[in-house]
């Protein structure tokens, strides 16, 4: 059966693709601030004594990194306004991403945080600062920078990950995507440009995400 | 009719196993053909020339750089319409698959480069070729090296699996979907779904340390 | 005496660096031959020229009556294909500066792999041969234990085994005892000083100038890529007729 390429449809909706792309990149922005701060969180809970507070960190990083996304994100959308917790596309989604990267992050600042010469905390006690500012100007700053690298091709797979809210028909790049496929049928020009959106995206992100490191980077 | 949770369940018991069956189906395809593919990606961006390695570098970084759902969609569309007409199992573990080998190339090309140049030179002294380096020296240490990140890769394709959902293959997802749609009792069986995956790919995680450990003491 | 190597007008560069200068060495069966000289002097990119770890870009390097790794044919120049050239390192053994044990198998199959892959000899016959060198070298108790296992005085001195069940003509060792604590050192040196009075022909780049002295046949003195001096150890180190050396030995704090 032939097949004969026309680009034509997809460039008369190429306004869509990209404000599809503009929606993906700042869903992934916000799920990602929202992770850093509960990543964080957990990270430091993790490192810490056995007590409750940690049981329940282990538990929820354990839990959401071997659950499939497409799951959570349909029992956020779904299974949680039977609970009474009602949100619209969008809340839900942004509110599953960012307890999903938390959990991610949680564990990237874990390791991050083990990066740490231990010798710091002394020598930052013995200077005469309390735990909390140790912490503020010592052990945060190092351990972000340790953590930039994993940082960065988190915020990557999140922004592909953001794909998924087309399930729940959130009007992101891929829900138009398959949108402009429905109605015109072109597959192979579809899909072939949105596949090369999609890594255009990745690799302009990853340039500079690695220019960001340079500039964070501790001079040696 | 009143119901409750575990009746449904147990009526809906065999369709339920059934859809289990075909999520390790899936993904035990996708995962083994994923990896014999991606064995060869990996020699082809470690040893391969100059040609073969930019094809096999570009391979890679195009699968990493698209997200796993228009991995499926565009399989699913291109594959299942244009020349081949597959179904949607087949073009669902075929983008499976491809996605499998993405990651498996870059897994193995790591492993490979952190051998010491030296295993090298030792093999080559005592006059082995370089398939009998390969064979014996190089890919039993890269395996070992490989072996966490390949549980990694495994339990992500599992999860991945899921989104076969999308376009229709029943796998546990979709199966579940179908009684939530009868029963409208999306809070316990998404819950109970997630669960069920977080069990699989908890025991998939213990499993690759038991093999990690069992490895780690016949070298030490 | 038997004339077992013979290098002529060996050069070699790295991009534009010229790191050997064309070399000439000829080495009978039985010699032990010690090459010092300060780093980048180019000693061990010669020794790594003989086993063709490293191509050459001029000369010729004659082993036992073989013109290793290239030939000509037709008045060009070609280098041999790999095959050729991996049955040519047969003819060599190379024991190296980090050792390159393989670390995911025992001190015995280490030196079993060789033998059986390579040489095609039967298991049972390969564990026979390799046990008698890793007795010779004091390790059969050790036989069983990983690279790991094995600190790096008995990991160098199951290198050693390992090359030299090969039965090759010529061994080739790297500054084998410059990556080992010093009280290391000596177990090895005391291999190889048997393995000399046995009659084993050897080529050795080293730092241990105690070591040449007494146990050489030559030392040759390479400098800037070229041989500087050569000859019996005991004149050379006692009366240098070069300034170079005099200088390399009083840095080595040899008087």
């Amino acid at each position: 059966m032939g097949y004969t390429l026309n680009f034509a449809v997809v460039w008369r909706n190429f306004d869509l693709l990209l404000g599809g792309l503009g929606l993906s990149l700042g869903l992934a922005f916000v799920s990602i601030v929202i992770g850093i701060a509960i990543g964080l969180f957990t990270a430091f809970l993790l490192n810490a004594k056995r007590s409750i507070a940690h049981g329940a960190a282990v538990v929820y990083v354990a839990a959401i990194r071997n659950t499939p996304i497409l799951i959570l994100i349909l029992f956020t959308y779904f299974a949680l306004p039977q609970m009474g917790v009602r949100l619209d596309k969008l809340q839900s989604f942004i509110f599953t991403m960012a307890i999903y990267a938390g959990a991610y992050l949680a564990e990237v600042f874990r390791g991050a945080l083990l990066g740490v010469p231990k010798g710091l905390r002394e020598a930052g006690l013995a200077i005469g600062l309390t735990e909390l500012q140790i912490k503020k100007s010592i052990t945060i700053p190092i351990m972000v920078r340790n953590a930039l690298p994993a940082l960065s091709s988190t915020f990557i797979s999140l922004f592909k990950d953001t794909s998924l809210a087309a399930t729940i028909a959130v009007p992101e790049l891929t829900f138009y995507a398959r949108k402009i496929n429905n109605e015109s049928f072109r597959v192979i020009e579809t899909w072939s440009v949105t596949c090369l959106i999609y890594v255009a995206t990745c690799v302009v992100l990853a340039a500079l995400l690695r220019l960001l490191e340079r500039r964070m980077a501790i001079p040696r | 009719m009143n119901q409750s949770f575990l009746d449904v369940l147990w009526l809906a018991r065999m369709q339920i196993l059934q859809g289990l069956g075909m999520t390790l189906l899936i993904s035990a395809l996708a995962i083994v053909v994923g990896t014999f593919v991606g064995v060869f990606v990996g020699l082809a961006l470690t040893y391969g020339a100059t040609p073969l390695r930019w094809l096999a570098r570009i391979y890679t970084d195009f699968i990493r750089g698209t997200p796993v759902l228009v991995l499926i969609l565009a399989s699913y569309y291109i594959l299942g319409t244009v020349g081949v007409h597959l179904d949607a199992f087949q073009a669902g573990v075929l983008a499976l698959a491809v996605f499998c080998s993405s990651h498996i190339g870059e897994i193995v090309r790591g492993a490979l480069q952190t051998i010491h140049r030296g295993q090298t030179e030792a093999a080559k002294a005592i006059g082995l070729t370089f398939s009998q380096t390969f064979l014996y020296v190089l890919m039993p240490q890269a395996a070992r090296q490989a072996m966490p990140s390949w549980v990694n890769t495994a339990a992500e394709i599992v999860k991945a699996s899921t989104l076969l959902s999308v376009i229709g293959v029943a796998e546990l997802l979709l199966t579940n979907q179908q009684i939530i749609a009868r029963t409208f009792m999306s809070l316990p069986f998404y819950f109970s779904c997630g669960f069920l995956y977080f069990l699989i790919n908890f025991g998939i995680e213990r499993f690759g340390k038991y093999v990690e450990r069992r490895l780690a003491i016949s070298t030490n | 005496m038997t004339q077992l190597l013979s290098i002529k007008g060996l050069h070699k560069s790295y991009g534009k660096t010229e790191v050997l200068k064309g070399v000439d060495c000829d080495m009978q069966q039985g010699d032990v031959v010690c090459i010092i000289g300060s780093s980048g002097s180019g000693k061990t990119t010669m020794l790594r020229c003989i086993n063709m770890l490293e191509d050459f870009d001029a000369g010729t390097i004659e082993l036992d009556g073989q013109t290793i790794g290239y030939e000509t044919r037709g008045g060009q120049r070609h280098r041999r294909n790999e095959r050729e050239i991996a049955q040519q390192r047969a003819l060599t053994g190379m024991v190296f500066q980090q050792f390159n044990l393989f670390p995911h198998m025992t001190a015995l199959d280490n030196v079993t792999l060789g033998l059986v892959k390579v040489k095609k000899m039967e298991r049972a016959a390969a564990v026979e041969l390799a046990e008698h060198w890793l007795d010779r070298v004091g390790l059969l108790a050790r036989k069983g234990h990983y690279p790991g296992q094995l600190s790096g005085g008995q990991q160098q001195r199951v290198a050693i085994a390992r090359a030299i069940a090969m039965t090759p003509k010529l061994m080739l060792f790297d500054e084998v005892t410059s990556a080992l604590d010093p009280e290391l050192v000596n177990e090895v040196l005391q291999v190889i000083k048997d393995l000399a009075r046995e009659g084993m022909t050897m080529l050795l780049v080293t730092h241990e100038m105690r070591f040449a002295y007494e146990v050489a046949t030559r030392v040759i003195f390479m400098n800037g890529g070229r041989i500087g001096e050569e000859g019996d150890p005991k004149k050379m180190f006692h009366s240098p007729t070069t300034e170079r050396l005099g200088e390399f030995l009083k840095s080595s704090g040899f008087s």
